[in-house]
């Protein structure tokens, strides 16, 4: 851990018209850091995630990733960053696969794009990924339509996390998948976080995720954070009123 | 023995003799003229001229004479000697509220000033052959039976939308002294303003505006047009000399105007209202303007605030892409000309493809014997 | 129209200096930043768009009273379009022609490099249909810019790898991409990859124009062009294996041509002044006879 935040946001806010997206977000992430945010339906959380990672354009605020002001940037320089420090898993995986290609290929484009040549090798990366991800070996030449939705997220996770971003977005990555195949991924994330010593921004209207996965959690309402701070203190010990409603009517384990 | 191929250029020039023996037909029927061509077929003169983007009704009756008849061959004869004719400047933009119109509805209000006059059209035509057409004598028409409308009202009538603008409830145009773009001297580049789309679009090909705009009817990015005024006459055309310091009247055009009226329900940025679609074409082409005043509005949602449902009417680079008739023609009958050079690395490619996996079908098969 | 044309009332060329000029602008920004396509403000010409009209503004431009013009189509300078493009300089610009690639100062092709090595101060102009390497994988012009703009080349090796996952070989066989100077990806039009090698460390000035698309891209002298491929699947610049039945080159692209119903058929030199010349000069193929015969 060093002492410089690898993503340091100060008051972003985004307006929808008369209508708050999200208002004066302010925190810090550190190298090797998992950030929950959670929040129900219309919290802000997702808009916030797209500021953070350059889908959507900020009304107000600052944004710094690496000591870098990445709202002053070119859009030129965003986008590089995107294909190469930072990566970016969708709550749907069709928006973060390339569905007309092949596993193998969807797995070995952000290798290919910084420069592997050779066609052995990106295909053994692909196939160790696809192993890591638990996919089998013999899926490496199927199109992602051909797979489960289970299968397709992790495929989408593999196909980020080849390069070794060092920031990771994460937009409701279980959502619209089933309890068990949930658990299973959720089980795979926390390993591959663990290994790879990760920084990740995690979004989820799930409490679970942000117990098994995130070290510090965000709760969002409105639009605005309500409460933050260490994922067992929030969730064991809620001082908002809305956090206490929250952590109260959980029905998933 | 082989011998190569020979004899490309006597092939040529062959072909166009009996081009041009096939153009004429039978010689013991009379040849047509220019002027019966101007004067009988007016609406395919028209049509040439909009998307030949020049407007001289006698060279468009001759492109279509030396067409065949053949409208976008027609069209490709006028752009390109269009492209051969010295600039000598830009006109001021027409004045349309002051043209002497002979044909001015509007489906928006069932009367207004100036009234609705219907003019020279088919619209309420009953659509059967009229074989009197083909005898050799017509009755002649009086100018009595003609009625003043053919001659053009005299008064300026003003635009149904400026009654709509009074009361806020239409958009306003916002004026501007800008230079529009011209996508015949510059590439076209994407993304594109209005401007630059109303001109690819006036010079589309009619049959995909019509397609796009009728797609637009139908639930593909729908608008709720009406036809707020359909406006069909003449218009002063004037130009600025610099040596005299003013502006002189160069010559008159007849040209239709059709400005749509949609109605949305306000968006995340904008308070409700009408917005336009605009269409501007040459001579009397009713059905180019109304479509082309559809799929402007169509691709103006951006600006607007509005939702892109991927209808193919709002997709502007599909649209300007594909709207220019005489690119699309000339790339989709460019597959005639000799391929066989690729051809022949497909062939090998695939000869070479095709024995491996049988190869690799014997290998299998010996294997498991 | 045709009598106006054979008067001079078009200017040298067909196209006005103005013009010209705009198009040598683009064509000196082509070479300052090989592989870049700069878009040009095409003009309508003569004979459609698809037809050649990019390749026959680049030539007018650079065309000098001086000059001596080839012009040849599937390299053979008898097929018909070449005879109509080389017919109309004649008319418009009332320039010396030629078959004989070593006596061209300006070649103009479609869909190949001609075989007898080109020098210094030849311009070979090339004519492109879609000018984006890129177009095929990603449909928006728009996004194919900012791919050339950020060097985003990931998704063309990922084509590339999908073919030999799927057939065990890259499965291009013409227009097949390469990396000039290093930099920018570049389609070479659709020459048969065989002529590919030829691109690279070429004497002459190479320039490539695409009327419809409205772009022109240029190669200059002595430039490093490299087919894209893997280091384990290394770019072939392959041919039928056989040798021309009429010259006996083995160096050089082939015609297969359908001879009788039972489907015999022979293959002759695509470049019909190369195989002319060496038949000229006594080789003879499989096929051949030797020139005295020919003569009578």
């Amino acid at each position: 851990m060093t002492d410089t935040p690898l993503l340091s946001v100060r008051d972003l806010t985004k307006r929808y018209g008369a209508r708050i997206g999200c208002a004066d977000v302010s925190f810090d992430l550190y190298p090797g850091e998992v950030l929950g945010i959670v929040g129900e339906s219309g919290s802000g959380k997702s808009t916030l995630l797209s500021c953070l990672a350059g889908h959507l354009r900020p009304d107000g605020g600052q944004l710094s990733y690496a000591g870098r002001n990445v709202l002053g940037m070119s859009e030129t320089d965003r986008r590089r960053l995107s294909r190469t420090e930072w990566a970016f898993v969708h709550q749907n995986p069709r928006d973060g696969l390339r569905m007309g290609v092949s596993a193998g290929g969807n797995v070995g484009e952000r290798l290919m794009a910084i420069g592997a040549r050779h066609y052995g090798d990106i295909r053994d990366t692909a196939i160790d990924w696809l192993g890591r991800v638990e996919i089998n070996a013999d899926r490496i030449d199927d199109r992602p339509r051909a797979f489960s939705g289970g299968m397709q997220q992790r495929l989408q996770i593999a196909r980020n996390l080849v390069t070794a971003p060092r920031l990771v977005f994460m937009d409701e990555p279980t959502g619209g998948l089933d309890v068990s195949v949930q658990a299973r991924l959720l089980d795979l994330l926390r390993g591959l976080v663990r290994d790879l010593g990760l920084s990740v921004v995690i979004v989820t209207h799930d409490l679970a995720v942000v117990r098994l996965l995130a070290d510090r959690l965000m709760v969002m309402k409105s639009g605005r954070v309500v409460e933050q701070g260490l994922t067992d203190q929030v969730l064991d010990d809620p001082q908002h009123a809305y956090t206490q409603l929250l952590v109260s009517s959980v029905l998933q384990v | 023995m082989y011998v190569a191929v020979k004899g490309g250029e006597r092939a040529i020039d062959a072909a166009h003799a009996w081009l041009a023996e096939e153009r004429r037909g039978d010689r013991t029927v009379a040849a047509l003229s220019i002027d019966q061509i101007r004067e009988q077929l007016a609406l395919a003169v028209n049509r040439v001229m909009v998307e030949g983007s020049l407007y001289d009704p006698d060279l468009a009756a001759l492109a279509i004479k030396q067409a065949r008849g053949d409208l976008i061959e027609a069209i490709f004869l006028i752009r390109a000697y269009r492209t051969t004719l010295p600039r000598f400047g830009a006109s001021n933009p027409v004045k349309t509220a002051e043209m002497a119109v002979v044909r001015r509805i509007s489906a928006t209000f069932k009367d207004l000033p100036g009234g609705q006059v219907l003019g020279p059209t088919f619209d309420y035509t009953h659509r059967l052959l009229d074989f009197a057409l083909m005898a050799e004598g017509e009755a002649p028409i009086g100018l009595a039976e003609r009625g003043a409308a053919a001659l053009g009202t005299l008064d300026p009538v003003p635009h149904v939308t400026e009654f709509l603008n009074r009361d806020g409830l239409i958009e306003t145009e916002a004026p501007s002294d800008g230079t529009p773009p011209d996508l015949t001297r510059e590439p076209m580049e994407l993304p594109a303003a209005r401007p630059l789309r109303l001109q690819a679009l006036t010079r589309g090909d009619e049959g995909f505006v019509l397609s796009l705009a009728y797609s637009t009817q139908r639930g593909y990015g729908r608008t709720h047009a009406f036809v707020g005024e359909l406006r069909i006459g003449s218009v002063a055309v004037e130009m600025e000399i610099p040596e005299l310091g003013f502006a002189v009247e160069i010559g008159e055009i007849e040209l239709t105007e059709c400005e749509s009226v949609n109605q949305f329900k306000g968006s995340k940025t904008e308070p409700p209202q009408f917005t336009r679609g605009y269409g501007l074409v040459f001579g009397q082409t009713e059905r180019k303007a109304i479509a082309m005043s559809l799929v402007d509005r169509a691709l103006r949602w951006k600006e607007l605030g509005e939702d892109f449902t991927g209808a193919p009417a709002q997709d502007e680079e599909f649209v300007l892409m594909h709207a220019d008739n005489v690119q699309a023609t000339g790339f989709l009958e460019h597959i005639k000309l000799p391929h066989y050079v690729d051809f022949q690395s497909e062939l090998e490619l695939i000869r070479r493809l095709r024995s491996e996996a049988m190869a690799a079908i014997t290998t299998t098969q010996e294997a498991a014997e | 129209m045709t009598d106006t044309l054979e008067a001079g009332a078009y200017n040298f060329a067909y196209l006005d200096e103005q013009t010209k000029r705009m198009i040598r602008r683009a064509i000196l920004k082509g070479i300052a930043v090989p592989g870049y396509q700069v878009p040009f403000a095409s003009r309508e010409m003569p004979m459609p768009y698809g037809w050649g009209t990019g390749g026959v503004q680049v030539t007018a431009a650079c065309l000098t009273p001086d000059d001596t013009l080839k012009v040849i189509d599937q390299g053979a300078d008898d097929t018909t379009n070449a005879v109509s493009i080389r017919k109309f300089f004649q008319r418009t610009a009332a320039v010396a022609v030629t078959e004989a690639t070593a006596e061209a100062s300006i070649i103009q092709t479609r869909h190949r490099i001609p075989e007898a090595p080109l020098s210094e101060g030849q311009i070979l102009v090339y004519q492109v249909p879609i000018p984006e390497p890129l177009r095929f994988l990603e449909p928006r012009e728009t996004e194919t810019r900012k791919m050339h703009e950020l060097e985003e080349y990931g998704l063309m090796h990922v084509k590339l790898y999908e073919d030999i996952a799927r057939h065990g070989h890259i499965a291009t066989a013409y227009a097949y991409p390469v990396k000039v100077e290093g930099r920018y990806v570049m389609d070479p039009s659709p020459i048969p990859r065989f002529d590919n090698p030829k691109l690279a460390a070429c004497p002459a000035i190479q320039l490539f124009g695409a009327g419809r698309e409205q772009r022109i891209y240029a190669l200059p002298p002595y430039t490093a062009v490299v087919s894209l491929d893997f280091d384990d699947h290394p770019f072939e610049a392959s041919k039928a294996p056989h040798d021309c039945d009429l010259c006996g080159a083995s160096d050089s692209y082939l015609d297969e041509v359908i001879t009788d119903d039972a489907g015999g058929r022979m293959f002759v030199c695509s470049d019909t002044d190369y195989c002319r010349s060496r038949c000229e000069a006594g080789h003879m193929g499989r096929l051949g006879v030797p020139q005295q015969e020919a003569a009578e």
